[in-house]
């Protein structure tokens, strides 16, 4: 099959089921699958697999490889190659355990407002029935966790997107590392991933004290937190204390990704408000560190940092919505939109689930009345388009701020929602540290 | 000068070195269609590492890093082989899907120990980096 197994030095140890599957005995796909999670497990260095019943990857997301496999051998051949790394194609079986999509390119309510090939909507199309007819629940989103996938604590999944991975191991206090599209391909078919990193208790205690001494209250000042944690510890387990008001879904979604973006935070800890640290002394496995200040100085550096990419204030678009978002965020939007007349394109990104609770609650209708958009499935990012001819944008997210200006090469001002909408009406940006 | 660490992804390549000090990112860090690194402010922006050993400290950004990294080997512009510094799930991962032969957990740091232009072979059977340094002129 694909590559000897066996250079590495044998730590992992599978039962009996996983030989079996290994050895062909539920077909050759889920074989494959467990060739490839025994490769990955070595590599690691895992002593063993366990359970999991919540897969979270992507499949259906569009791509010139993809597209390519697709016309070769449909998306049986596509899943083979990319999902389950083989050179062979297999019949790909119903999942064996729940799996969902994971956020993926412009669907049709793009088509037209998108600068983004048609030709993929339509792929990707035939992608969502293809997977939705193998027991893959098209969720289309980077926050599973808001529509209808939400792990309880200790349980261990195979997530990608490490948005919400740190969502998922810190607020929801489930176990996962951060998988790659293989792995949870793999897990998809056979209900297992290795058992490493943040599977482990011992893994999941905090490394660095971050105190904050400023108030961190709200969505900008949350996201302005996460970025600062993130460059500071980078891969390692924060555990932040100091005066922060009591944070909400969007907050800690903000929080998290903006982690993730200046740094590769899995997993960190809130003493009091996040399930694994009830106290301090819960958070740390011994010793509590010297804690690291987040002062009016490290606020004031972090604000210009996320602000260092923008030279002109004439703005031509406006994204909200990264992570996808929440309700409540739709909500807002849709109120500080009331009545108000956009001259810049202003999109805001959500899962589909979520728009349709906001067109029946009358949010959608405000928000394009305005000349906003609600779009789904993706975002700018992902999909490598935001409207045409955009030099400079605004957003009220710290990781589409991060990422943005370096994929597409257009300028970044970051800001409140309302500094956000002023500059959609207005067509210029007047933000400022409040 | 051999260095000794844990192969992880087996086989044996020998090449030039291009050595990253940066950790580098897969999604919005690399091209898969030309084997070149993306991002601006990278010290390797617009450098090509196709057949090249790729010698960095780990990976960094999104988990599309593994995806990005197989795409290499299946448009024909993978790295030769991979020496790295920091194991986590988006690098093992990744190295196992490029299928080259890689080499990390290593008892020196291969980003300080090896220059780019520095022949490399990696014997990943045996968790084994020799490098044999180029000569260089004296810098002007």
């Amino acid at each position: 099959m694909n590559g000897a197994c066996g250079v590495s030095h044998g730590t992992l140890r599978l039962t009996n089921d996983e030989k079996a599957m290994r050895d062909g005995k539920e077909g050759p796909a889920v074989a494959a699958a467990m060739d490839l999670l025994v490769r990955y497990g070595e590599a690691l260095g895992a002593e063993r697999l366990c359970d999991t019943r919540n897969v979270a990857g992507t499949m259906t997301q569009p791509s010139p490889v993809k597209a390519r496999l697709v016309q070769e051998g449909g998306w049986h051949k596509a899943f083979s190659v990319i999902n389950l790394d083989s050179d062979e194609e297999f019949e790909i079986p119903h999942m064996r355990v729940p799996t969902c999509q994971l956020q993926q390119g412009f669907g049709e309510d793009a088509l037209g407002v998108a600068p983004y090939p048609p030709a993929m909507v339509e792929l990707q199309g035939d992608a969502e029935a293809f997977y939705g007819g193998h027991g893959v629940n098209i969720l289309a989103t980077c926050t599973p966790y808001q529509v209808g996938n939400l792990p309880v604590r200790g349980e261990h999944v195979a997530w990608m997107e490490s948005s919400a991975v740190v969502y998922a191991n810190s607020v929801l206090g489930a176990r996962t590392n951060c998988e790659g599209t293989a792995s949870t391909g793999a897990a998809s078919l056979t209900g297992k991933i290795p058992c490493w990193g943040n599977h482990l208790p011992e893994n999941r205690h905090g490394t660095h004290l971050v105190e904050a001494r400023v108030p961190v209250d709200g969505f900008l000042e949350w996201g302005m937190l996460g970025y600062f944690v993130g460059d500071l510890v980078q891969e390692n387990r924060p555990v932040v204390t100091g005066t922060l008001a009591q944070p909400d879904l969007a907050d800690l979604k903000h929080f998290g990704a903006a982690t993730a973006s200046s740094g590769g935070v899995e997993l960190y800890h809130l003493p009091g408000i996040t399930p694994e640290a009830p106290t301090l002394e819960a958070a740390f496995a011994g010793a509590v560190p010297e804690a690291v200040p987040y002062g009016p100085g490290e606020r004031r550096a972090i604000y210009d940092t996320l602000n260092s990419q923008g030279s002109s204030t004439d703005v031509d678009f406006v994204l909200l919505g990264c992570p996808h978002a929440s309700l409540d965020q739709l909500a807002w939007a849709a109120r500080a939109l009331d009545g108000r007349k956009l001259s810049a394109e202003l999109w805001i990104m959500t899962p589909r689930a979520l728009r349709a609770v906001a067109d029946r609650s009358g949010y959608t209708e405000i928000i394009t009345r305005a000349g906003g958009r609600v779009l789904t499935d993706s975002c700018p990012a992902m999909s490598r388009a935001a409207p045409q001819g955009t030099r400079v944008f605004a957003t009220d997210s710290a990781k589409q701020a991060h990422y943005l200006p370096a994929i597409l090469g257009i300028e970044a001002w970051f800001g409140t929602l309302e500094e956000c909408v002023d500059a959609a009406v207005t067509g210029t940006w007047r933000g400022e540290l409040p | 000068m051999i260095l000794k660490g844990r192969g992880i992804v087996p086989g044996r390549a020998e090449g030039e070195a291009l050595v990253s000090h940066e950790t580098i990112s897969g999604w919005g860090g690399i091209d898969p269609a030309t084997g070149t690194i993306i991002e601006r402010r990278h010290e390797l922006s617009g450098v090509c590492f196709t057949g090249k050993v790729l010698v960095f400290p780990g990976a960094k950004g999104s988990s599309g890093w593994s995806g990005f990294f197989q795409a290499t080997r299946l448009l024909g512009t993978a790295p030769l082989a991979m020496v790295f510094t920091v194991l986590s799930t988006k690098s093992a991962l990744g190295a196992v899907v490029t299928r080259v032969p890689t080499v990390t957990d290593l008892d020196t740091d291969p980003v300080t120990a090896i220059n780019t232009g520095d022949h490399v072979v990696v014997d990943a059977d045996h968790g084994l980096v020799t490098v044999v340094p180029v000569l260089r002129p004296p810098e002007q």
